[in-house]
């Protein structure tokens, strides 16, 4: 699995893209392959402020629903809108086209305490160790 | 104001019809074609008694707001279920309104939430294990509150010590569901409940698993304030591939005012309605709830009687933990404890080889038996969980577990035979994402694509 | 009677297998003194013969059509209902299987619900159904939660007419009063007896989350719904229709015509027996730009591997096995079978037999109420068009229900318990089962005083 340098990541397995003040943020390969096939993708407006670490979108497969966390707080200054007609393409390219909002960043500090390629690679192995499986439909009524 | 045509809508001679419906019905599984083992569903023989007695005209040609005199034989029925069922869950008070399970826990939780509110503070939150079904943190949602999660034991068990935690002022009821998702008995039930009325809460017990407990223990000692049941599950209803059901809510004598209207009261042998109870939470439902599917529980109840339905439960824990037994080993279990009426094995065993749950269910599908409920509860990762319930020979059981047995070899020798089934049924493994993707709901004469 | 197949040399060698001697070996793990007070005081189980006997005594004392001269409608209607229908819907495939949740052997339910889907879509002129709610009632109370999640929180007042069925109001009301945030308005009626076009323009603003009104109404007229979608568009409204008698809408103009945002309603009348008000189902359809906040199962069309067609549940993840607290609604049964009745009504009419009976349902109960005002001198109580239920002023209605009852006639239902400013006004049904001489006994009983 890939974890380009380069690129900050959070315990929620999104990803940031640094560029002067703008963060450009996705969900990694990792989360796209835990999610399986994704079939909907819910997104804030441009315009729209996000605060670090509370949710600002979801992503769906189709027996589960994650929420995407920010990873950084600031301003929405623009949206992947391709992504709700081919959500797709989060599975086919999670680092490239599957990019999902560039935010214009309130807080440089916020970066601090996102983890690097290596350090997120270490992290993944943990988490792969606890889990196992784990969606699919319960049969109550 | 009018219109000159129903655009698209059929038109048809009646055996082009029927043609149509009974091959529709070819491609269905059933209990009566097939095993069905359906976790937390109980899916028991539906007798064809109960579908006798539904139809007859007195019952199935009745109109809900006929005047009550005219109606006695259907009132003096729902009075009766209500005392019936109120015996064998040990509670004081029985409405038959609610007309689901998931509708019972809502309307349980307004009658909990009326009473609380009347005390001085409706409060804020319900407490809810990792292994309850879906519907309580909605229904709770629905109720107003709030919801915390508390997690279940090593053994599967919510513990006092637990609750003890988060229990506060602001806490109006814990949900329990006993014998719980894992088909373990809470046996810390009353401590459980201890803690939470101490704080002035209440304990909510979701029935769902009622046919675990006739003659066994009944809800009412336990410390158990309001729950609901499943009528189509304990009581024999059936199913119908999703509906309708019926969730009657019992409650503690001291929340009888907070049940819905109407009420049935019996005065000089005469059934009257009662509409005007100021402190009810009001109505959940129209008119009297499903009542064809009352008159269906009523009747198996009576067929039975009180040592049918002992026995009812008795042998569903003798099948359920027969077939844990002899699943054990071919499937991994993950909590040791007894079993009530169902019991949860998982794949970690076959996991080695890349077989889930998933796929042992669809291979099930090839050997003619209806898959276990899968993946839940979510605490057993890659659940399987097995009702068998009491209706079920042993034969049937066992030629259920041989399959099982034959699917834990192929797993290990062919797991491809495995990941690629179903390989018999009408259709394979459908595209369940491009169903989601572009959502096509209906049939359209133009069949153009929807956006 | 006993349903359970063991022998007693089967519950030995199971017990053996386990490892047991005894069945209460079973449960001696739950606590002796829950184990000690246990036992069910119920009569003894009786044979089939006994039982057919009590239930048969008890379906005795209820009056039904077949003995009574029967004008009740009122939400629950008492229609022809083709062989055809139990035929389908006894057949154990279908009322013994469960939610379709494994695909592969539930195509049957899943494209039954799929036809039902597409079948409500036309009939509504919608553009979305979902596979069924419990009733008519909740079903409104669900769409006005829809309309909840769909508009802002500075939105949260909805406009009830008066003129809705009392029962759904109430429904409504039991829903949403323990949300805390949305206020119910009741909006009157007129003369008309339609919800009062005036009072609802000035009561529409900017604050009004939706308008919900019937169609037909409780009392069987006919909402001029231009008016009022005009009024919820004015102030950015959504406008919910109820309707309770889906047989009207084979001839009338549609929800989705007059642009209805959420059209629910009772699914009795299509098929579904009455059974004293239920089961039966709610419907529940909207504009297609909604459908990720509608509540309730929804099934789609999909391929297999192999590229057949096929069917599933999808957009599950808006609902509570998956959603838990957050999930659209808490339902998780969809009716399934009333809606597979309604389904075989629906294909084994037709869109012309669905037409022509609703026909036979206006023009008797038209022909009714002239007969009614000309033989027995009994005004309409209000002036609007009204479908196959109308109102009339009965004097000392109370008075008389004795005697109704000793002519064997239920002739409507009185509206007063619900409606103390209608002291003698009577809501009567006609339908296809009221013939002429049966029309000749209500002519009669209302006639005099």
């Amino acid at each position: 699995m890939e974890f380009p340098e380069g690129l900050k990541y959070t315990k929620e397995h999104e990803w940031v893209l640094v560029e002067d003040r703008i963060a450009t943020i996705g969900i990694t390969e990792y989360a796209q392959q835990e999610l399986g096939d994704v079939v909907y993708v819910e997104l804030p407006e441009v315009g729209e402020k996000i605060v670090k670490d509370d949710p600002f979108g979801a992503v769906e497969s189709v027996k589960a629903v994650s929420d995407i966390y920010a990873p950084v707080s600031g301003t929405v200054i623009e949206v992947n809108d391709t992504l709700p007609d081919s959500p797709e393409t989060i599975n086919d390219d999670a680092y490239g086209d599957g990019w999902m909002i560039k935010v214009e960043m309130s807080d440089a500090d916020d970066l601090k305490d996102l983890m690097s390629a290596e350090e997120y690679a270490e992290y993944v192995d943990q988490q792969k160790e606890e889990e196992d499986e784990g969606e699919e439909e319960s049969g109550e009524e | 104001m009018l219109r000159d045509d129903i655009p698209g809508f059929p038109e048809l001679g009646e055996l082009e019809v029927l043609r149509h419906f009974t091959r529709l019905s070819h491609l269905n599984y059933a209990i009566e074609s097939q095993f069905y083992p359906l976790g937390s569903c109980t899916m028991k023989y539906n007798p064809k008694i109960n579908e006798v007695v539904a139809r007859l005209p007195g019952f199935s040609l009745l109109h809900p707001l006929a005047p009550a005199e005219l109606i006695q034989g259907a009132l003096e029925l729902l009075h009766g279920l209500e005392a019936m069922l109120a015996e064998i869950s040990g509670m004081d008070r029985v409405t038959l309104q609610p007309a689901a399970g998931a509708q019972g826990e809502l309307t349980g939780l307004m009658v909990i939430r009326a009473c609380l509110k009347e005390r001085g503070n409706p409060r804020r939150k319900i407490i809810v294990p990792d292994t309850a079904h879906g519907t309580n943190p909605a229904s709770s949602t629905l109720c107003g509150y709030d919801v915390v999660q508390i997690p279940s034991n090593n053994r599967g068990m919510v513990e006092a010590g637990k609750v003890e935690e988060v229990m506060d002022e602001e806490v109006a009821a814990l949900m329990l569901t006993n014998p719980n998702t894992l088909g373990i008995f809470e046996k810390n039930i009353q401590a459980v409940a201890d803690v939470v009325h101490k704080k002035g809460g209440m304990v909510y017990l979701d029935g769902a698993n009622l046919n675990a407990l006739m003659g066994i223990a009944k809800p009412g000692d336990m410390g158990v304030d309001v729950l609901h049941i499943n009528l189509h599950k304990t009581f024999s209803t059936p199913h119908g591939g999703g509906g309708p059901g019926a969730g009657p809510v019992g409650v503690k004598g001291f929340l009888e005012d907070y049940l819905p209207v109407p009420r049935i009261a019996k005065s000089n042998g005469n059934f009257r309605l009662q509409e005007d109870l100021p402190k009810s939470v009001g109505r959940v439902r129209s008119f009297f709830g499903n009542f064809g599917i009352l008159v269906r529980a009523y009747t198996y109840i009576i067929s039975l009687g009180g040592d049918g339905l002992e026995e009812t439960s008795r042998m569903a824990l003798l099948n359920a933990n027969y077939l844990r037994k002899k699943l054990e080993g071919a499937y991994h279990l993950p909590y040791p404890e007894p079993c009530m009426h169902e019991c949860v094995f998982t794949d970690r065993l076959q996991h080695k080889e890349g077989v889930t749950t998933l796929d042992i269910a669809k291979r099930l599908l090839d050997y003619g038996f209806h898959p276990p409920t899968i993946y839940f509860p979510l605490v057993a990762s890659g659940a399987l969980m097995i009702e068998p319930t009491e209706t079920e020979s042993r034969e049937t059981l066992d030629a259920f577990a041989e399959a099982m047995g034959a699917i834990a070899r192929e797993a290990k020798e062919n797991p491809a035979l495995v990941k690629s089934a179903p390989h018999t049924t009408p259709v394979g493994r459908l595209d369940e994402a491009r169903a989601a993707r572009k959502p096509v709901l209906r049939w359209e004469p133009t069949k153009k694509a929807e956006s | 009677m006993r349903y359970t197949p063991h022998t007693a040399a089967d519950k030995e060698r199971m017990l053996r297998t386990i490892g047991l001697t005894r069945i209460e070996q079973l449960f001696d793990h739950i606590p002796a003194p829950l184990r000690e007070r246990a036992s069910v005081s119920l009569p003894a189980g009786l044979t089939e013969v006994q039982v057919k006997r009590r239930m048969g005594a008890l379906a005795a004392r209820n009056a039904t059509p077949e003995g009574w001269h029967f004008f009740l409608g009122g939400g629950i209607y008492h229609h022809a209902i083709p062989s055809a229908v139990d035929a389908v819907i006894s057949r154990s495939e279908f009322s013994t299987s469960y939610t379709p949740y494994q695909p592969e052997v539930s195509q049957g339910t899943l494209q039954a619900i799929y036809e039902y889907q597409t079948l409500l879509c036309q009939l509504t002129g919608m553009e979305v159904s979902n596979a069924g709610l419990y009733d008519g009632a909740s079903a409104t109370a669900e769409a006005v939660l829809m309309a909840r999640r769909l508009q802002p929180e500075g939105r949260r007042r909805v406009l009830l007419s008066r003129a809705l069925h009392p029962q759904y109001r109430a429904v409504v009301s039991t829903y949403l009063k323990n949300l805390g945030d949305v206020e119910l308005v009741e909006v009157p009626f007129d003369r008309s007896g339609g919800t009062d076009i005036d009072a609802l323009t000035k009561s529409a603003d900017a604050k009004t989350m939706c308008v919900v009104v019937g169609y037909p109404n409780f009392f069987g007229v006919v909402e001029d719904l231009a008016p009022i979608q005009a009024a919820c568009a004015r102030a950015g409204a959504l406008l919910v229709t109820v309707t309770t008698e889906p047989l009207s809408l084979a001839l009338l103009q549609p929800p989705g015509a007059w642009a209805a945002d959420i059209a629910v309603g009772e699914g009795q009348g299509l098929g579904v027996p009455m059974a004293l008000g239920g089961p039966g189902f709610g419907f529940f359809t909207c504009q297609r730009k909604f459908v990720r906040s509608l509540p309730g199962r929804l099934v789609g069309e999909t391929v297999d591997h192999e590229g057949r067609r096929g069917f599933v549940l999808t957009l599950s993840t808006r609902e509570q096995h998956i959603r838990r607290e957050k999930a659209t609604s808490n339902i998780c049964t969809s009716q399934s079978l009333c809606v597979l009745a309604a389904t075989v009504f629906m294909s084994t009419l037709g869109k012309n037999g669905m037409r022509r009976l609703a026909e036979v349902n206006v023009n008797r109960a038209h022909e009714t109420r002239e007969r009614l005002a000309r033989e027995a001198g009994l005004a309409p109580a209000f002036s609007g068009p009204f479908f196959n239920e109308f109102v009339v002023d009965v004097k000392g209605l109370a008075r008389r229900q004795g005697r109704f009852s000793a002519e064997k006639i239920l002739p409507g239902i009185p509206l007063a318990r619900w409606y103390p400013e209608l002291p003698d006004s009577l809501l009567i049904c006609v339908t296809e089962m009221n013939e002429q001489e049966e029309i000749e006994h209500l002519v009669r009983a209302l006639s005099g005083s």
